[in-house]
């Protein structure tokens, strides 16, 4: 019944429509915040899953490296881990009479950084160092990371004993940050009935190729954000500024940052270009842990940033 | 009595409302009572304290027990509660009290109201530059106050002090219009209270011993003049005040009561002049010797001095002629003659005897007073302004023991002995001299020249001025006060002023006053109709004025209004034809906010109003394309929005 000139509101079926679905069978529930780990992926950046243990982070980020085709590991951040344990060694090969590195976990193309907030900041820092640079430097020599790189951090809130926060410096390494919550009823139930998930995702069949992300995150930057839209980030980006809510208002970064996750949102709805709705979809996963709520200090509540979507008209 | 939350003053906007009422009463302080200022000052501390402490606000009975202590104060200071100066001091004191109960933004809008009105009531004291400026300021921070009241906490200071800027500057416009189109009338708009013009410092219209000497102890200006030609010789500015014909022993005063027209033979050309005379409360303009030509509402007296009907309250301009050489009523009333060789019977016999002696001895009344000269022409007597007091029988003192005085001794003690020697004399009180500021061209005379002369009556000559205070000080006429006083005589420093750099200032000062008085507070009906005139809009009456008046406000408000318009970001046209969308679902009461996405209200209609929703979501479709979409097609985007917005359905 809706022709052609209804695709807006129709939307157009997209490749990833399969990587969502099934990931959506894997993580109950769930479908909004797998939808905003692809985007962050598909923006190009660093996702932050925050949640308490427990929660499906980790099943998420593995699952998401079966679909995507990715090459996987895992660090596990641990108080007593060391800078080198991420980034690599290198030991002494006695046949050639020469060091040779070995690289450390964090060569991959989706890392996996389990609990960050467990390690020390330095250790903390390795790894910052190589999701900003894309390279890392050992005993004085520089080497590249596999592209694409991603790092899906997970880390527990921050109150809990143990952990080490992340600076607001290193939080804004992080495209977006989300929680995962607790589970709906009905999905919580199925997820009893089904048995762990961890071995499912693990046989997840791969719907992607490691060489398909580069031209799907091209396509995704061509997005077309028309001179009103982005208008409106910037007025968004205004009001957090002068928000009395906030103890100082979104960066430059985050502006760019709220820009090109917009952008991925709608290319995951089928569109090709950035609706107002796109921005106010990603916003709370964008710009939360990169503001500072001025009562209490902690990271802006979803309330406060729905209420500073209220405060912006739609020019 | 509690406040809403949302009614409630924010802590941080009371410091903007103690501002507004401290600039807006300050000025008032400089001519309060003491007590009245110091009650205000502890109110304001006071407040000031409860704030910073953040301490309970005094309870309503308290509140209303100050304020009857306060009205009670005023009425036994004033003995009323009305007029200029006890209504301000009401106004004053209610400000300080107001900020005593600041509790909702009512509160504060009240401090912003009555701080606007108490800017007015300074133009009741002074109208002068420094005011002028001052009051701008207040009005700045009165204004900004109002806006910070409105913004809440989250607007900054620069934000806020901008804006009230901008706002203000918006008004000039209108205030130009107002200044020069609104009817002017001469004297002020309202009738000023009774009160209004008390303690005006000028020449008054008896003159006893130290009175001149007490007048010319002030620098204040009496008025100013601009010659049309060069100016006249300094020895031959006297401008003439009352006449004095009446000798009571101790004072002078005018002959109450009708004079005979007098008849001036003109004998050098009349010079033309414009005087710009302060406020001084009295019945007479202080016209140069001889006035030729007066202005309209003013007549000669019959003693040359130029009488007015009204006494002068407020600073006026006037136009004038003076011929300097003339001839005054040579043939003069006998009664006029009589009256002014009377002289108080039984005191000052000394001066009696020795002018009786003159007059045997001297054959013309020329011989006698040149006899007079010759007196105080003796190295005895001395020109001060401290003289020593004296007792009944003045003029023998002053003339035998003590002979030192400023000029009113020295011309009633000659006018005392041409009388007694048979010769007709008065006493004439005014002004002589003025210094030229270099600047301005004007000639500036204050209290200090305040001066009083001799007149005698020659036969055929007429009444001739004789100035014995010119044979004494001859200084006094050539160049002034300042040099004819010896040093350490109580003179303003103001006239004493002799480095030439500090003269210089004070020239460039008063030229500047001149110029404000001159050409802004001076701007009267004459002048607006000559504006008008100018402006092609001659023989304007009130009707007309007031018309010009509308006209020109409404092409102002239309201009500003249309600028603001065309400075207002242009709505695009898929906009525009989305707002008519919205505007059909209000009228189905889908109302819909600003920040609501266009997805967002399709939604919304699809659930509220599914029988729309096929329609509307054409629309919206067709919006987000032509206002998102990739600008390649923007003819074809905006004619499908068209044809979609003609098919959703009209609301009857």
């Amino acid at each position: 019944m809706l022709g052609s000139k209804l695709s807006i509101l129709a939307g157009h079926p997209r490749p990833l429509d399969g990587v969502l679905a099934a990931a959506g069978r894997v993580i109950l529930g769930k479908d909004t915040e797998i939808r905003q780990a692809l985007a962050c992926l598909l923006a190009g950046g660093h996702l932050l899953i925050e949640d308490l243990p427990g929660m499906g982070k980790t099943t998420l980020a593995h699952a998401l490296a079966r679909l995507l085709g990715l090459q996987f590991s895992r660090i596990q951040f641990t108080s007593d881990l060391l800078p080198a344990d991420i980034t690599g060694v290198s030991i002494f090969d006695r046949e050639k009479s020469e060091f040779r590195f070995l690289p450390g976990p964090v060569f991959a193309q989706l890392v996996l950084a389990d609990e960050i907030n467990r390690a020390t900041p330095k250790t903390q820092s390795a790894l910052l160092e190589a999701m900003e640079e894309g390279q890392v430097t050992s005993e004085g020599q520089t080497r590249d990371l596999p592209r694409p790189f991603f790092v899906i951090a997970t880390q527990n809130p921050a109150h809990q004993i143990g952990t080490f926060a992340l600076p607001e410096s290193q939080l804004d390494r992080f495209l977006m940050r989300i929680e995962l919550g607790y589970p709906e009823r009905s999905a919580e139930r199925a997820l009893l009935a089904a048995g762990s998930q961890r071995v499912q995702a693990d046989q997840l069949p791969a719907q992607l190729s490691a060489d398909d992300l580069p031209a799907l995150q091209r396509e995704v930057a061509g997005i077309h954000a028309a001179e009103p839209l982005i208008d409106y980030v910037q007025a968004l980006i205004d009001a957090t500024r002068q928000n009395p809510a906030f103890q100082h208002g979104l960066s430059p970064r985050a502006g760019l940052a709220l820009l090109a996750a917009a952008r991925a949102w709608a290319w995951l709805s089928g569109r090709d270009m950035v609706l107002p709705d796109d921005v106010q979809a990603v916003l709370p996963a964008v710009a939360r842990h990169r503001l500072r709520s001025a009562q209490g200090g902690g990271y802006a509540s979803a309330e406060e940033i729905a209420l500073l979507i209220r405060s912006v008209a739609i020019p | 009595m509690s406040t809403p939350a949302s009614q409630a003053l924010d802590r941080t906007a009371v410091p903007w409302l103690f501002a507004a009422a401290l600039v807006t009463t300050l000025p008032h302080f400089a001519h309060q009572a003491a007590w009245l200022s110091l009650l205000t000052g502890l109110t304001f501390a006071w407040g000031a304290w409860l704030w910073w402490k953040d301490q309970r606000l005094p309870g309503r009975w308290l509140l209303i027990l100050l304020v009857i202590a306060a009205c009670s104060s005023i009425f036994v200071e004033f003995r009323t509660l009305f007029g200029r100066d006890a209504g301000v001091a009401m106004l004053v004191i209610f400000m300080a009290m107001k900020l005593l109960e600041l509790k909702s933004r009512r509160d504060g809008m009240v401090v912003v109201t009555l701080g606007y009105f108490l800017l007015l009531t300074h133009y009741f004291y002074s109208q002068s530059i420094p005011t002028g400026l001052w009051l701008l300021l207040a009005m700045w921070l009165v204004t900004a106050t109002l806006i910070r009241l409105h913004g809440g906490p989250a607007s900054t200071l620069r934000a806020t002090l901008r804006y009230a800027a901008l706002l203000s500057l918006q008004a000039v416009p209108f205030m130009l219009v107002l200044y020069l189109l609104f009817p002017r009338i001469s004297g002020p708009l309202w009738g000023l209270p009774q009160d209004a013009h008390a303690g005006k410092t000028g020449l008054s219209e008896t003159m006893s011993p130290g009175s001149i000497a007490n007048l010319a102890q002030s620098a204040e200006i009496a008025f100013r003049v601009r010659f049309d030609g060069p100016l006249p010789p300094r020895e031959k500015l006297y401008w003439r005040g009352p006449v004095m014909e009446q000798f009571d022993g101790t004072s002078w005063r005018p002959f109450p009561g009708r004079h005979v027209a007098e008849r001036v033979e003109v004998i050098s050309s009349p010079i033309g002049y414009e005087t710009t005379l302060e406020a001084h409360n009295q019945r007479w303009l202080l016209a140069l010797d001889a006035p030729t030509g007066l202005p309209a509402e003013s007549a000669l007296n019959g003693t040359l001095t130029a009488g007015v009907r009204q006494p002068i309250t407020q600073r006026q301009r006037f136009r004038l002629a003076a011929s300097l050489d003339y001839r005054f009523n040579a043939s003069e009333d006998s009664a006029v003659l009589r009256r002014n060789l009377q002289l108080p019977a039984g005191r000052n016999p000394q001066s009696h005897a020795l002018a009786r002696q003159w007059q045997a001895s001297e054959k013309t009344p020329a011989a006698i007073i040149a006899k007079a000269i010759a007196l105080f022409g003796s190295r005895d007597f001395a020109y001060t302004l401290q003289p020593p007091l004296l007792g009944d029988n003045s003029i023998d003192q002053f003339l035998f023991q003590t002979k030192r005085g400023f000029c009113e001794h020295y011309a009633a003690a000659f006018v005392v002995l041409m009388r007694a020697a048979g010769i007709p004399a008065r006493v004439v009180g005014g002004y002589q001299g003025g210094e030229a500021n270099p600047l301005d061209g004007y000639l500036v005379v204050r209290q200090s020249d305040a001066h009083a002369w001799a007149e005698v009556w020659l036969e055929a000559r007429g009444w001739v001025r004789v100035d014995p205070t010119a044979v004494v000080a001859p200084a006094r006429i050539e160049t002034g006060i300042a040099d004819a006083l010896p040093a350490g005589e109580p003179l303003p420093a103001l006239i004493q002023l002799r480095a030439d750099w500090l003269r210089d200032m004070r020239h460039r000062w008063e030229a500047i006053n001149n110029a404000w008085n001159q050409q802004i507070l001076g701007y009267d009906p004459q002048r607006q109709r000559e504006l008008l005139t100018r402006l092609g809009l001659p023989d304007t009456d009130w009707g007309s004025l007031a018309i010009a008046l509308g006209l020109a406000c409404g092409l102002l408000l239309v201009a500003i209004t249309g600028w603001t318009l065309y400075q207002r970001p242009r709505r695009d046209p898929a906009t525009r034809l989305w707002h008519k969308a919205l505007r059909q679902l209000a009228r189905r009461q889908v109302n819909c906010a600003p920040w609501e996405t266009p997805l967002a209200i399709a939604r919304r209609v699809d659930a509220e109003r599914p029988e729309l929703a096929e329609a509307f979501r054409r629309v919206a479709d067709a919006y987000l394309q032509a206002r998102y979409g990739r600008p390649t097609n923007n003819l074809k985007n905006l004619k499908n929005l068209r044809e979609a917005l003609a098919q959703l359905p009209r609301w009857r």
